[in-house]
């Protein structure tokens, strides 16, 4: 199995807050997150496919540009708890994994020969979260 | 099972040139890679075996140190991929048939069954990774 992987970042905000709980509780649950903050999420978008004639899964602009217009620009600069992409989700970087997973695996393998194998969210330099296929 | 991966950086220059295109239709499908170009390669290589009861490894380090450096290094370090090699005549050296080279030189160099992927980054937001199946 041959994959390739591209890397992007977004600044956003975002405040982990469940309705499910008390003010205390989602003190107590979330910590320091249970007030608004924000990250520069770094987004890794891992595709894989047969190498078409020009020795590649995909061409990197494709995948940018796809990229750019499903997760990059919609989630940019915004309140990711507020966003209504996260309705009834709370964005944790779990969630965002999905979102970003939910967002391209259709225009990847309907726009391109390839196929989304996984999404990696990285919050901070010291958590990383992945979602999508096991190796 | 263990996997153990070894980590080796190595500078190289290329274009992304297939033999069979002008330099125009080159440039179209490249873009700027098709010009010549550079970049601080790094490859993860990764083994996969049972540890050796006598020994306590899976392969010798040192053997591997000195197997990458003949079969990676001391090909690829300081060359040119176009001019200096042999692989990359018809085809050109993306990231994904540079990575396919790499993975064909470590599977003969090595005791068959050990290689278990190699992950080669081109530069900080480029990956490819191929990965053996499953013994």
């Amino acid at each position: 199995m041959i994959a390739l992987s591209r890397r992007y970042h977004f600044p956003a905000a975002h405040v982990l807050r469940s309705d499910a709980f008390s003010d205390e509780e989602n003190a107590r649950l979330y910590g320091k997150c249970s007030s608004l903050h924000g990250h520069d999420y770094g987004v890794e978008v891992t595709v894989t496919g047969p190498l078409d004639a020009s020795g590649r899964i995909v061409a990197p602009e494709r995948l940018d540009a796809l990229v750019r217009e499903h997760v990059l620009s919609p989630l940019a600069h915004t309140d990711l708890s507020e966003h209504p992409l996260f309705a009834g989700r709370i964005s944790t970087a779990e969630n965002v994994a999905r979102v970003v997973h939910e967002r391209l695996a259709g225009p990847i393998e309907r726009e391109t020969p390839a196929r989304l194998l996984r999404v990696r969210i990285q919050e901070t330099r010291k958590n990383g979260f992945e979602y999508g296929d096991d190796r | 099972m263990v996997r153990l991966t070894r980590s080796i950086e190595f500078s190289t220059s290329l274009r992304c040139r297939r033999g069979d295109l002008s330099d125009a239709e080159n440039e179209r499908l490249y873009g700027a890679a098709a010009r010549t170009h550079g970049h601080n390669y790094r490859l993860d290589v990764t083994l996969r075996g049972e540890v050796d009861p006598a020994t306590g490894m899976v392969f010798d380090l040192a053997e591997l140190k000195e197997i990458l450096e003949r079969e990676v290094m001391g090909r690829f370090d300081h060359r040119d991929l176009n001019t200096d090699t042999p692989w990359f005549e018809k085809d050109a050296p993306t990231p994904e048939n540079f990575a396919g080279v790499i993975r064909s030189l470590l599977r003969e160099a090595l005791p068959p069954g050990l290689l278990d992927r190699v992950t080669l980054h081109q530069d900080a937001d480029t990956t490819v990774e191929i990965v053996e199946d499953p013994a």
